[in-house]
């Protein structure tokens, strides 16, 4: 495995045990993605799309196949090294924004740089970023006194603020009215552009997954089809 | 960014952290009252039996430092002791528990004032008549007593003569032949004090009046006074050490269930630190500092209120429980809360650091 691929996995399965019973969630998923492609996961609820999300995002191990992400064999990583994982190889964007309500959007950001050992304090570089995410002026807000598309785009800044290899996003237009998912999505394809940042992209709606080189398409925990 | 990350949780439920500051400083209150009550009171008596201007005591063979024991010496003891080498003056005092710990004592007022210098009266004077009595300050603030009032004590009417400046003998003044009669102890004393020619032969004459008094405990006033410590009032510091650990669980129990709230209310957030890539210590950390400076916050908070204690007993009982602060316990009472703080929140925690992200992600 590898072959210049940042993220390639084979036969990956995955099963949750609810009691006694085992749920198949990923039932042989092999995909290849090349550095700097920003590709389109679609699917029904169901279908596996989050579990494959998770596995490569270290939030979950594998229950067996093979998954590399970044050079990294994700099945033999353990909770630590899926951690160190979290901290710099990936990011996420989630649908529900997920940013901590107590702090304020620029704190957000600043305590994913602290917990990956970085100084707290953004670099002027990354404050040209917040510019072009056009959340600059409003870093000194909570999240509630944020409107959602603004909630999203701060939590892209968080999630990239420690230049991952990956961006995971997670329906991130899904709560999102049509004004700001083409904002958020524009702002993707720019970081997927200008920075060369690699994206994986969760979505149900056909037109946001049009914003990816290419997409994939899962049921029932495989991928049926590549476009 | 810990510190904020906590100070910013602890800020946004702010009652939750106040209650808890609260419940925390309560047993700090407890704690440093207690200490604070048995320090004043052991304090209040060394201070008066130095005002007495007194060398030596003699004692009854039965009695300790805290149970004077009835009047069971011989008065003719204290002209035996007045004719001994460097022996200046002698006084026999008697006492009578009215209202523990508050003692009436009989004396002989114009000896008892050559030996200590006399007491200062506020208000009236000295005693006149078989039935008047001497109340100190502390006692007439409480009894709210002034000159001329009737006071009945031991089912006798007395009539306040005067109210004296505290911190010499007792709280309580009467004439001795009085008490006497009234504990139908005519004769007999419950203490005498020796004053010397000069101080420099107390151990001189100490020794010389063990010969000649075997059995009697007589120790100088240094020794007696220091024999008014914590150790000496048997269960005293077992009491205190019970206090503290009922500090300890009221500490860890408040802890425990605030912290478990907080983790329950924080899952998400919990699961967004993990996503980020919070190790288990960082989450760990977060929840132990909060709780450590929730510790923090109330054991200043239960110090201010010892204060306000401090100030309710002075204002309502100020001679029956003579409280201070003792500033020396305030770390102890503090490290004992932070003890019980950091158990509390070890079991939340660690709960929270094993939380699994997915989880924690999608809690509502």
């Amino acid at each position: 495995m590898n072959n210049g691929y940042i993220i390639e996995t084979r036969d990956l399965r995955k099963v949750y045990q609810v009691g006694k019973v085992g749920v198949p969630a990923l039932r042989g998923v092999d995909l290849a993605v090349p550095a700097g492609e920003f590709l389109a996961v679609v699917g029904p609820s169901g279908s596996g799309k989050s579990t494959l999300f998770h596995i490569i995002g270290g939030l979950t191990p594998p229950t067996s196949g093979q998954v590399r992400v970044a050079n990294r064999d994700l099945a033999s990583l353990s909770d630590a090294g899926r951690t160190r994982l979290r901290k710099s190889t990936v990011g996420f964007v989630f649908q529900k924004f997920n940013l901590l309500p107590n702090l304020t959007a620029r704190d957000n950001i600043a305590v994913a740089r602290f917990i990956a050992g970085s100084s707290s304090k953004l670099d002027p570089h990354f404050e040209e970023i917040l510019v072009l995410l056009g959340i600059a002026d409003r870093l000194d807000r909570k999240p509630a006194e944020l409107s959602g598309g603004e909630q999203q785009r701060v939590a892209i800044a968080r999630a990239i603020v420690n230049g991952p290899a990956i961006l995971l996003a997670d329906e991130p237009t899904g709560n999102l009215d049509t004004e700001n998912s083409i904002a958020v999505l524009d702002l993707l394809r720019g970081l997927n552009q200008r920075l060369g940042q690699t994206i994986l992209m969760i979505t149900h709606n056909p037109e946001a997954a049009a914003y990816g080189h290419r997409t994939v398409h899962m049921r029932d925990g495989r991928i049926e089809e590549r476009g | 960014m810990t510190f904020k990350l906590v100070l910013e949780n602890l800020k946004h439920r702010p009652m939750r952290s106040l209650l808890s500051i609260l419940l925390i400083g309560v047993p700090v209150t407890l704690i440093l009252s207690l200490v604070g009550l048995s320090h004043g009171m052991l304090e209040d008596s060394q201070r008066r039996a130095r005002g007495v201007g007194a060398d030596l005591i003699v004692r009854a063979p039965s009695a300790s430092v805290i149970n004077l024991g009835g009047p069971s010496l011989d008065e003719r003891l204290v002209g035996f002791l007045e004719k001994q080498p460097h022996v200046a003056m002698a006084v026999g005092v008697t006492t009578h528990v009215v209202d523990l710990p508050v003692f009436v004592t009989g004396l002989n007022l114009q000896h008892f004032d050559r030996m200590s210098g006399g007491f200062t009266y506020l208000a009236g004077g000295p005693l006149r008549g078989p039935d008047d009595i001497l109340v100190d300050r502390s006692y007439a603030d409480q009894k709210h007593l002034a000159v001329g009032d009737s006071a009945t004590l031991m089912n006798h009417k007395w009539r306040v003569a005067g109210i004296i400046e505290p911190g010499k003998l007792a709280r309580l003044v009467v004439p001795l032949e009085t008490l006497q009669n009234l504990d139908s102890s005519h004769g007999k004393v419950t203490q005498i004090y020796v004053k010397l020619d000069n101080p420099a032969n107390t151990n001189l004459v100490l020794e010389e009046l063990k010969k000649v008094l075997p059995d009697y405990p007589i120790n100088t006033m240094e020794e007696y006074i220091a024999a008014f410590n914590v150790s000496n009032i048997h269960g005293l510091r077992e009491f205190i050490i019970v206090i503290m650990a009922i500090g300890v669980v009221i500490g860890f129990a408040v802890v425990c269930l605030s912290m478990y709230m907080a983790v329950l209310q924080r899952t998400r957030e919990i699961g967004i630190l993990k996503s980020l890539g919070a190790s288990k210590a960082f989450i760990l950390e977060i929840i132990l500092a909060e709780a450590l400076l929730l510790g923090v916050g109330g054991t200043i908070l239960g110090i201010l209120m010892s204060f306000g204690a401090y100030w309710l007993i002075g204002h309502l009982v100020p001679a029956s429980i003579p409280m201070i602060i003792v500033p020396i316990w305030w770390p102890i009472a503090g490290a004992v809360t932070l003890a019980g703080a950091f158990i509390g929140a070890l079991y939340p925690g660690l709960s929270a650091a094993r939380h699994d992200p997915i989880e924690a992600l999608a809690y509502e």
